[in-house]
């Protein structure tokens, strides 16, 4: 049976979500512990799937996986190298949580929520492991159409209101998609990623100024989904309403734009003729630190817990784009460790800020006084412990995640990134001392007759603690990552590597074409 | 014939952006069809606009692109109709039911600095 599947890998972590989905779906109205028997079963195979194909992608390999088994650039191809295989196996360990979080109750409010959650894991797989631009907007929409069911069902009022919001930016920004698709179609005559790097590496010079403008359409997508300067102002509004499971799990969503930016710039406009080649990478590294700086400021201002948190997130991914924008094989290398680590640790702040939530009374998130705090202690240490991550106090990931960036940026760029990730490490941390301080010292007494909160369930404090447990993994077994993270980042770099595995990879049933 | 087409494009973009631009949710929701609508002409127009030629192959029809018109945008096109299609549908459902949670049409109801 294993080794049967074992040349099907790449499209296991696409189609089991979309089947457990189906499953989850048609099984609605069975009751809520058989939704929950099928998410788990669903997430259990997603887990071994995912652990088979980052064990191969660990070998160095690129697996091709040609779906209809036409040639790679004439029909649509999954791709699983180093970097597909790790943000696969990033996202599957953040759903882990996020499912156990939310198997606390929320699912039972949300009443679609396991199908949703399957269809949502669906999208983020598939856009991580296409080869193929045209499939990536597809499954950016499957991505998006199951966050819109995820974050608004069981909601209303303002929830529907930021909701509204975010349905209309990313449905723009995915109109935006198509045009540069058409555009790119048009002017290079494929839509596969490494039939295009091939063809723009042979570009006539009066075409380069065309496909720079389209590409620079493209741009704009992926920096609108990862919430870059000055496209982020929908982010924080609808984080900050999401439900916090969902809100944990939409930590990785901006992390597919940045990952979409790094391929499509590194694979397909790397080597360009003249001034296509690498002229993003000046632009992203100026706004990526533009964006770091108020990401942080709105930290900082920031007037309720989820708020806060929200701003963190778009400033893990502005400080990515700072770290792919060097483009050299050690910035690049910190940054996918970074990212990593700054996935789990938001996600989990997300969680812990809900749990806080819960416990105080009627004053819910917003950063004023409020009754004493329930069950300080732990949530006191695990608030600690992702602040500490977050803000990149050793020891823990967030520490090593800075320092292996610092150290990676290359001489004449020093004084901006040295100085811009270091004072916005001392904001994150005032911001982060402030939210403390306020909700664990200052409180004035329980007004009367006012019942006490009913303490956070087991399945809510195992799902937090699991995200900041990662954390925690990635700095005790650092070594190991970060050796992977490198790698991925030097594989990412050599796109030769990449369109010659495609060349080479020819259908197994059909004949080759001319 | 491109000149008419580049047009119709120009025109349907600039009335979807004016429509998108406004704060009621059903003129947002005009724009964004608008908008689609002038995405899908542009993904034609990106095979080349032939007339008169099929784009499967025929017997007896040399296979060179000459003879043919481009298959791909127009498979490209019917997914982007398909997934447009569903985007309004879920558009309209979450503008009726904002409106219908905070009493008014406008995009930010019920928010900051609004009745």
């Amino acid at each position: 049976m294993l080794q049967a599947l074992s040349p099907h890998l790449p499209v296991l972590p696409i189609l089991l979500p979309l089947l457990f989905g189906a499953v989850a779906l048609i099984f609605e109205r069975r009751g809520i512990g058989l939704q929950r028997a099928i998410g788990w079963t669903g997430m259990l195979a997603l887990l071994l799937a995912v652990v088979a194909l980052l064990v191969q992608a660990d070998t160095g390999a690129i697996t091709f996986y040609l779906l209809g088994d036409w040639p790679a650039r004439l029909g649509i191809a999954l791709v699983a190298d180093r970097l597909s295989a790790g943000l696969v196996a990033t996202t599957t360990l953040l759903a882990v949580a996020c499912l156990l979080y939310a198997c606390a109750g929320w699912d039972r409010r949300a009443r679609h929520f396991h199908g949703l959650f399957q269809l949502q894991l669906a999208g983020l797989n598939g856009a991580f492991l296409t080869g193929d631009l045209f499939n990536l907007f597809v499954f950016f929409e499957v991505m998006l159409i199951a966050s819109y069911g995820l974050l608004l069902s069981g909601g209303r009022g303002p929830r529907m209101r930021a909701g509204l919001h975010y349905v209309v930016f990313n449905i723009t920004a995915s109109t935006l998609f198509l045009v540069a698709l058409g555009l790119l179609y048009g002017l290079l005559g494929s839509l596969n990623m490494a039939e295009m790097g091939a063809r723009v590496a042979v570009l006539a010079p009066e075409d380069a100024a065309l496909v720079r403008a389209a590409s620079g359409l493209l741009l704009v997508v992926f920096c609108a989904k990862a919430a870059l300067l000055p496209l982020y102002l929908w982010l924080p509004n609808a984080y900050a309403r999401a439900p916090a499971a969902v809100a944990a799990l939409f930590a990785i969503m901006t992390k597919v734009g940045v990952y979409s930016v790094l391929r499509v710039y590194t694979l397909v406009f790397g080597d360009g003729p003249g001034e296509l080649a690498g002229w993003a990478w000046p632009w992203l590294y100026w706004t990526g630190l533009l964006t770091l700086l108020l990401a942080t400021l709105g930290a900082l201002a920031a007037s309720t817990l989820r708020m806060l948190v929200a701003y963190l997130v778009i400033a893990s991914a502005a400080t990515l784009f700072v770290a792919f924008a060097l483009a050299t094989p050690d910035a690049i290398g910190a940054g996918l460790y970074y990212l990593v680590h700054s996935t789990f640790v938001t996600a989990g702040l997300f969680l812990v800020m809900d749990l806080i939530r819960g416990q105080r009374g009627r004053t819910g998130d917003a950063l004023d006084y409020a009754g004493p705090l329930r069950r300080n202690a732990p949530l006191g240490v695990l608030f600690g412990i992702g602040a500490v991550s977050v803000a990149g106090l050793p020891p823990l990931s967030g520490f090593i995640g800075k320092a292996l960036l610092l150290d990676a940026v290359p001489e004449g760029y020093r004084m901006w990134v040295w100085g811009t990730v270091l004072l916005t490490s001392l904001l994150t941390l005032v911001a982060l001392a402030r939210t403390g301080s306020q909700v664990f010292w200052r409180a004035e007494p329980w007004p009367d007759g006012v019942r006490p909160p009913s303490p956070p369930l087991r399945a809510q404090w195992a799902g937090a603690g699991l995200l900041l447990a990662y954390g925690i993994g990635l700095t005790l077994w650092g070594a190991p990552v970060v050796r992977y993270a490198q790698a991925a980042a030097a594989q990412v770099l050599q796109p030769d590597a990449y369109m010659q595995a495609a060349r080479e990879r020819a259908p197994q049933i059909r004949e080759p074409s001319p | 014939m491109e000149l008419a087409l580049a047009l119709v494009i120009g025109a349907l973009t600039a009335a979807g952006v004016y429509l998108l631009l406004r704060s009621r949710s059903f003129d947002m929701i005009l724009g964004l069809t608008l908008l689609s609508y002038a995405t899908n002409l542009l993904i034609f127009s990106a095979g080349r606009l032939v007339v008169g030629k099929p784009p499967v192959v025929k017997p007896g029809v040399e296979t060179v692109l000459a003879n043919y018109t481009d298959p791909l945008p127009q498979a490209l096109v019917l997914t982007a109709i398909v997934i447009a299609f569903a985007m309004t549908a879920v558009t309209i459902v979450v503008a009726m039911r904002s409106r219908a949670d905070n009493g008014d049409d406008h995009v930010d109801a019920g928010g900051e600095g609004m009745p």
